[in-house]
């Protein structure tokens, strides 16, 4: 019987000797160029990170590359970053370049440090979750290729955290990054009324509804949506699999724009709606691959140095922002749940573009 | 060339950008469960829905979490994903590995599932993609001997997170990794058996710059901070004004105006300073945190299923984090003992606080109200008062 609540390996055993000798003696740090990085500690010791992007979805085969490179470079040391990134930890700075070249040969791209676009956050899609209303690994793969060059240099104002979830649970949690790509489903639950009263537990799913649009049907022993209060969020399906909500025509992709989580400067923000809808378009998702890449270009063009999305949308207005980067503003940007009135312009206060 | 069983999935082994097509392609070569996974993924790319059924209650013996059942709703077509459940493997704190670690993990994988890992998944576990249920227990097992565990799912503790914190990090105010690695370890029968009205999560970094996410993401968010006046050394503030603009980049930024630089001195009004990190982030040679460190600690945070995202909300200003760490603990004991009592199924701690009042949990838990806890105060005259405060009737 194997043993229980071990817990996981205990990090200790995992740092390489620079870290442990120099553990919370770290004094400052340099990004050299982008994707290493140099810490040094009072000690005076180097610790340099190369950190390298991945797709996150990794065969066995590829942890065992990964593996063979930080034992010829790094003494088998390595940790991996909570964007999906591969950091190489090592302290002698004569095997930087030879691990990049290395790297750079093997496919990988080095960077994703400092004013870069890192690796995209993202959950499972249809690879592997049961409440989809896109992929994630397929849109995130499309737009890092057209991206790329934002990973592997860092000339942007500041750095752009881009995050995808597949559905509004948000395993991603994407509400607070610069720019969310979120599936959304746009049309109610359909109610297998054969199957509700063996699977469902009818007062449960009818309190899983944020909005109330959840009644039971006696009559059928089962419950009904009212179409106009239900805002397709997907949760009575998580407690009822006899409503489900997948639809093929007329799922896809919103993208929202000026969240984030760092304290520095301005103090954490959501992110905001910038496109209520784009198609799913497999392989490529085209037009979502287009829309972010706008987004992007068009901050990259006007904002300031160590502006973040959100903070050079709050300089410059919403009426702005929607202005330059050409999106059209529609009712469907204006809240109507909870709390929506918070969101209205209380002033005569705005910009005419 | 023969035709590929799946075009469109191959469009996305082109690019620069690693592919993970080719991953799973890498896997299918050697197994038939990662062969029948791709086959199915481009079923989904045809039909723009996905092929996963709702759900199946599975596990190992004595947990509650940990594994994900999963099944596919065209066994008919892919029958080797009939059963693909996913492992979640509690990660070494901070996602710090030896190479030796991670090939046992591999060689595990490798003998009981598909042969695919998420590295890692948005928990923090590392995440072991499609296993039967037969291979469930037998792969526990041999996690178990190899020095691994199970992270959390359900209506249960979520695998703890954290920072890299004072591993690498110079900015770290509290040790975000030991924080998280003694909680992990303290809580692991909340981990593994799910005893809560929904899931709760907490993650924890090391300063205000927020590297986990913590304050979006968790309903207990850690994030190390400092009391006493940011540190200066005034030769290295002037090697960084060769190479930025002080006054344009660190002054001008900063949001509150706390700093002056006449070009030669920078002077900070540390009274004024929310300690945001910005001239730290841009200085770290001249500028560094204060001596007197710990830990703002905050509630609620979570994403919008079901009322609507909500970011944490400052719970205790400052709170000195040292082991055994009691004082947390106690804290976070005496918020869950509420929240189990007074939340509703599928609750989370944010969204029972702004049903009962943030007035009622800071009683139950034994917490003063002070002015960093709000923005402003209220604005509203609906003001409720404790009994005890109202002169009852004279008879």
């Amino acid at each position: 019987m194997a043993k229980t609540d071990i817990g996981p390996p205990d990090y200790k055993t995992m740092l390489p000797p620079v870290i442990q000798k120099n553990y919370g003696k770290w004094l400052y740090h340099e990004i050299l160029k982008p994707g290493v990085l140099m810490h040094i500690s009072q000690s005076g010791e180097a610790l340099y990170s190369i950190r390298a992007g991945s797709p996150r979805l990794v065969s066995t085969d590829h942890i065992r590359e990964i593996c063979d490179i930080a034992e010829k470079y790094c003494d088998g040391f390595l940790r991996f970053t909570s964007r999906h990134n591969i950091e190489f930890l090592l302290d002698d700075k004569d095997r930087i370049e030879p691990l990049i070249d290395e790297l750079k040969n093997r496919g990988y791209p080095v960077g994703g440090t400092g004013h870069s676009i890192s690796n995209i956050v993202h959950t499972q899609g249809w690879v592997h979750c049961h409440t989809p209303a896109t992929d994630a690994s397929g849109p995130v793969k499309a737009l890092m290729d057209e991206i790329y060059d934002y990973f592997v240099t860092a000339t942007l104002p500041a750095h752009v955290r881009i995050a995808l979830a597949c559905c509004l649970n948000m395993c991603g949690a994407v509400h607070c990054s610069d720019i969310a790509i979120l599936g959304i489903h746009r049309t109610v639950p359909k109610v297998d009324n054969t199957r509700v009263p063996n699977v469902c537990e009818i007062p449960s799913t009818v309190a899983s509804c944020p909005t109330g649009a959840i009644r039971g049907d006696m009559k059928n022993k089962s419950v009904a949506v009212n179409e106009e209060k239900c805002m397709y969020c997907g949760n009575c399906y998580t407690v009822c699999p006899a409503m489900p909500i997948a639809d093929p025509d007329n799922d896809g992709i919103s993208i929202w724009v000026g969240g984030k989580v760092s304290n520095a400067r301005s103090v954490p923000m959501f992110s905001k709606l910038a496109i209520p809808f784009l198609p799913n378009n497999p392989p490529r998702w085209p037009e979502v691959v287009h829309a972010v890449k706008n987004i992007i270009e068009v901050y990259a063009t006007h904002a300031r140095k160590h502006e973040r999305i959100g903070e050079w949308i709050n300089r410059v207005g919403w009426e702005r922002f929607f202005s330059l980067t050409g999106i059209p503003f529609t009712d469907q940007h204006i809240d109507d749940f909870d709390l929506a009135t918070e969101t209205f312009r209380t002033s005569t206060q705005f910009k005419w573009r | 060339m023969a035709n590929s069983d799946t075009p469109l999935l191959d469009e996305l082994e082109k690019g620069k950008w690693p592919s993970f097509v080719k991953d799973m392609k890498q896997a299918a070569q050697k197994n038939p469960m990662a062969r029948d996974l791709i086959r199915q993924l481009e079923l989904s790319y045809k039909d723009k829905i996905g092929h996963w059924k709702h759900g199946g209650i599975v596990g190992v013996r004595g947990y509650g979490s940990g594994v994900i059942g999963r099944y596919s709703d065209r066994p008919d077509l892919f029958p080797n994903v009939q059963a693909f459940h996913t492992m979640r493997v509690n990660h070494p704190t901070g996602w710090f590995y030896k190479t030796d670690t991670l090939r046992k993990l591999c060689d595990i994988w490798d003998k009981h599932g598909s042969g695919l890992t998420n590295m890692h998944g948005s928990t923090g576990d590392a995440i072991l993609l499609g296993t039967t249920t037969n291979h469930l227990q037998a792969c526990f097992d041999d996690l178990s001997s190899a020095g691994f565990d199970l992270g959390g799912s359900g209506s249960a503790l979520r695998t703890p997170s954290a920072c890299v914190g004072p591993a690498r990090c110079e900015w770290a105010c509290i040790d975000s990794l030991d924080i998280c690695y003694d909680i992990t370890m303290t809580y692991q029968d909340q981990i593994h058996r799910p005893m809560f009205p929904y899931k709760f999560k907490i993650k924890v970094s090391a300063c205000a710059n927020d590297c986990v996410s913590s304050i979006a993401r968790s309903d207990l968010s850690i994030i190390g901070t400092w009391k006493d006046d940011i540190q200066i050394n005034p030769q290295e503030v002037l090697t960084y004004a060769s190479r930025i603009n002080i006054q344009k980049e660190v002054c001008d930024l900063c949001p509150t105006r706390c700093m002056e630089w006449n070009g030669r001195d920078l002077k900070i009004y540390n009274e004024d300073c929310t300690r945001c990190m910005h001239c730290i982030n841009l200085m770290p040679k001249a500028l560094r945190p204060g001596k007197e460190k710990g830990a703002t600690i905050l509630v609620g945070g979570k994403a919008p299923i079901v009322k609507g995202a909500l970011l944490s909300w400052v719970i205790v200003p400052f709170m000195k984090l040292e082991p055994p760490y009691d004082e947390l603990k106690s804290l976070i004991e005496r918020i869950q003992d509420w929240w189990d009592e007074n939340g509703k199924s599928r609750e989370r701690l944010g969204e029972l606080i702004t049903r009962l009042g943030m007035r009622v949990f800071l009683k139950a838990v034994g917490l003063q109200a002070v002015p960093q806890m709000v923005k402003a105060p209220r604005t509203n005259p609906y003001v409720f008062f404790w009994p005890e405060d109202i002169k009852k009737e004279v008879k």
